[in-house]
């Protein structure tokens, strides 16, 4: 015999999906609420997007050098980290801020954990949390095509910020009345808020690809909106019941659609399983509506699904499937 | 049939499972070519599920074709015969392709093929056979479930006769990406699976049976239909996934039963047999010569001219690779069997036996195997896993060596069709894992 031949367990075929190519598809997800971000806000947006994305992946490669690791930043996952940082922040926020934030969820929430699949917090909604230790920055939204006024690089003062700043659709919400915007510009984005969160249709279009891609299911998201929808339909915040247009506003207003479609589906820091995935999406609408009605912010949906990932482990395991053969007729 | 199978035998499929590329183009439209026989064969005395047969010749006997070369007395084992005619060289282990070494018998060929002489049909009218005769057929013939893990044929009868199955269903789906044996038989040969399928049929005291086939091989339903009609064969289309052809699977599609977990299909009034070996049966009873020869694809992308071979029993995988023009690129794994759940081989000197389906041959860079696999939790392991399993969890706990939530996991039920690892975008090696687990948990 001089063959030599490989001898290992079967399959012998893989699909070619691998982590690179679905952290890849969820970065083409993110692409039209990027660009409406930038169409509403101006190019700061690319260069903050840019700061946060470059420490993402600097952190993740300075830190698996350190520890002698294989650079695990090729498979985009950071890349995706530092993009949906970008996405939740203001685009006032400062590129120092940045850096710190995008230092947090990378180092402290992500590899110190493990690294990916490992960590049990969403990166970049701890880095958001984590910021929000500045809480003017984190909360000063600037007024829909105002962007062009920002200086790309440089400080921004805050007389600057305070001439082209905005009450974001929420803050009314928050006070129990009907933002000041049609929810036709709410749901193209045309009203103030974080950089990637604005437009919902851009979002909705990302969460189809995903779908259609199947990087994400639809229980989270489904059942995420469904019970802020339900739940504020029949209580909303304006005082008696069933009010559609309340309904229609609190969903396309603030992070909710950005954290349903695209936070509450990382994988790593929420269940596998579709009901757990189910059982989560509700548990963060429940928290989502509590923390805006009743938090001292008018934003929840980021505590909301921090305070789940908690629970990521326990709901696979209550929710484990039923094996094939239990339901049988023997 | 109630309404309520009615109704669920239109879904036609299972929950979980995966659209690999199937890449069966390159040899479904190949008819199959008859291998010449090589001038030595090797035969294990064991290609089935059970006891291993003793030898019934020596070194230096002359033996001829079909002539039983090994028998056992017991009840789980099938004899295994010559499939050529010529000289015993030895009686020695041999490798074989389940990489342990087997008790085989050596024969070098004379080229005659000189037929036994109890060979010979001995019911010319088979509607006298009686469950019986059948049964001993099957056995007398060699024959072994020619799909999958090798079951005696005998064995399967008898126990679907002693639990009364209601549900006769002929295995025809050919899930397993590359291979074509099957789907080449249905068409060339459906004469033969119609004759076996009508010999079990009158085995089991049933009038009919589904003949379960996926969709992407229209040409075999076709004829399939054309050759079934009025004989209470019915033809069901399947969707074309992933393990469709799983005997579990298989019957969910069906019939919407479930077979609890460690039991059988006849448990629940079931009996699935391959599309083969029901033509095997019927061959058998038609020329009284015993499974001798079988139809193997020859393909993967090392492979210069990839064919379907009707190959006798003990030919080694040399012979079939020289026959298909040798290998156009350097092969680095050869499998026998589909890639999802085929075995790889170490060495061509080992034979082809009663269930060797196919023989692939695959060049370097098919497979990269990821040094660093990690699980992301995203999930599609357990949602393909058409066992229902959490092969992720199974995985995690096995790598900590607790077994007692890998059986609260039910890691056993796992039926290694390799859904997961496929999947998995980690490049995880888990089914390798859940088989290391099951074993400690088997040896336990």
């Amino acid at each position: 015999m001089t063959e030599k031949f490989l001898v290992n367990s079967s399959p012998h075929y893989r699909s070619d999906e691998s982590i690179r190519s679905v952290m890849g598809d969820v970065l083409i997800a993110l692409l039209p609420a990027l660009a409406v971000g930038v169409v509403f806000f101006g190019f700061r947006v690319l260069s903050l997007t840019a700061v946060t994305v470059a420490a993402c992946i600097a952190f993740e490669s300075l830190f698996n050098f350190i520890r002698k690791k294989k650079n695990t930043a090729g498979d985009l996952s950071c890349v995706v980290t530092g993009t949906l940082l970008s996405m939740c922040l203001p685009v006032t926020t400062p590129y120092w801020m940045a850096v710190v934030g995008a230092f947090f969820a990378i180092v402290v929430v992500k590899m110190l954990f493990g690294g990916i699949g490992k960590n049990f917090f969403n990166p970049a909604l701890a880095a958001r949390a984590f910021l929000f230790s500045w809480p003017v920055v984190m909360t000063s939204f600037i007024a829909p095509f105002r962007g062009a006024d920002l200086p790309i690089l440089g400080e921004i003062s805050s007389e600057v910020i305070d001439s082209v700043s905005t009450a974001t659709p929420l803050t009314y919400l928050k006070a129990g009345t009907m933002p000041d915007v049609s929810l036709y510009d709410m749901f193209f984005g045309n009203i103030g808020g974080c950089i990637g969160e604005v437009s919902s249709a851009a979002l909705i279009l990302g969460g189809i690809y995903l779908l259609c891609r199947k990087v994400i299911t639809w229980h989270t998201p489904v059942f995420y909106i469904g019970t802020v929808a339900v739940i504020t339909y029949i209580f909303p915040a304006t005082g008696g019941f069933f009010n559609i247009d309340f309904m229609l506003a609190e969903i396309l207003s603030g992070g909710l659609l950005l954290g349903a479609i695209f936070m509450a589906t990382d994988y790593s820091t929420t269940p596998t399983t579709g009901k757990g995935r189910a059982i989560f999406g509700i548990g963060c609408g429940l928290l989502t509506v509590f923390l805006r009605y009743f938090g001292g912010y008018p934003e929840g949906v980021s505590y909301a699904i921090l305070i789940m990932n908690i629970f990521a482990f326990s709901l696979d395991k209550i929710t484990r499937p039923k094996r094939y053969g239990a339901g049988g007729e023997i | 049939m109630s309404t309520v199978e009615e109704v669920k035998i239109l879904s036609k499929t299972f929950k979980g499972g995966i659209h690999p590329d199937y890449n069966k183009e390159r040899t479904f439209a190949r008819a199959i070519e008859r291998l010449p026989a090589s001038d030595k064969v090797i035969i294990p005395l064991r290609q089935h599920i059970g006891a291993a047969c003793e030898p019934l010749v020596r070194k230096g006997d002359y033996v001829k074709l079909g002539q039983p070369i090994g028998e056992s007395d017991a009840s789980i084992s099938c004899p295994v015969h010559a499939s050529i005619s010529g000289t015993v060289k030895a009686v020695e282990p041999r490798w074989n392709q389940n990489g342990t070494r087997e008790l085989s018998v050596v024969i070098e060929n004379d080229f005659e093929d000189r037929r036994f002489e109890e060979c010979f049909p001995r019911e010319k009218d088979m509607k006298r056979l009686s469950p019986e005769d059948i049964v001993d057929g099957a056995r007398r013939y060699g024959i072994v479930g020619m799909g999958g893990a090798g079951f005696p044929l005998h064995a399967k009868l008898r126990a679907a006769i002693d639990s009364k199955v209601d549900t006769l269903i002929i295995n025809g789906a050919e899930c397993e990406p590359y291979v074509t044996c099957d789907h080449r038989a249905m068409i060339e040969y459906p004469r033969y699976i119609v004759g076996g399928i009508l010999l079990i049929m009158r085995c089991l005291g049933l009038d009919g049976a589904i003949l379960a086939i996926e969709k992407n091989k229209p040409d075999a339903i076709n004829s399939m239909k054309i050759t079934s009609e009025d004989t209470g064969i019915t033809v069901a289309e399947l969707e074309t996934k992933y393990p469709q052809g799983g005997e579990k699977q298989l019957v969910y599609a069906l019939t919407g039963r479930e077979i609890p977990p460690g039991k059988l299909p006849t448990d629940i009034g079931c009996a699935v047999f391959n599309v083969d070996t029901c033509a095997s049966l019927f061959r058998g009873f038609d020329t009284g010569l015993p499974l001798y020869q079988r139809v193997v694809t020859v393909s993967g992308d090392a492979v210069k001219k990839p064919k379907n071979l009707l190959t006798r029993i003990g030919t080694p995988y040399e012979t079939l690779f020289e026959y298909c023009g040798g290998f156009e690129k350097e092969p680095y794994k050869i499998i026998c069997g589909g890639p999802m759940m085929g075995l790889a081989q170490h060495s061509l000197e080992i034979p082809v036996v009663k269930n060797t389906s196919a023989l692939l041959a695959f060049a370097e860079g098919n497979e990269t195997i990821e040094e660093n696999p990690i699980c992301i939790r995203c999930g599609k392991c357990s949602r393909v896993c058409p066992m229902r399993l959490m092969p992720n969890y199974i995985f995690l706990y096995g790598s900590r060596g607790d077994l007692r939530e890998c059986e609260k996991l039910n890691a056993t039920d796992c039926i290694e069709c390799g859904c997961c690892s496929y999947i998995c975008p980690g490049k995880m090696h888990l089914v390798q894992a859940i088989r290391m687990v099951k074993g400690k948990l088997n040896r336990r």
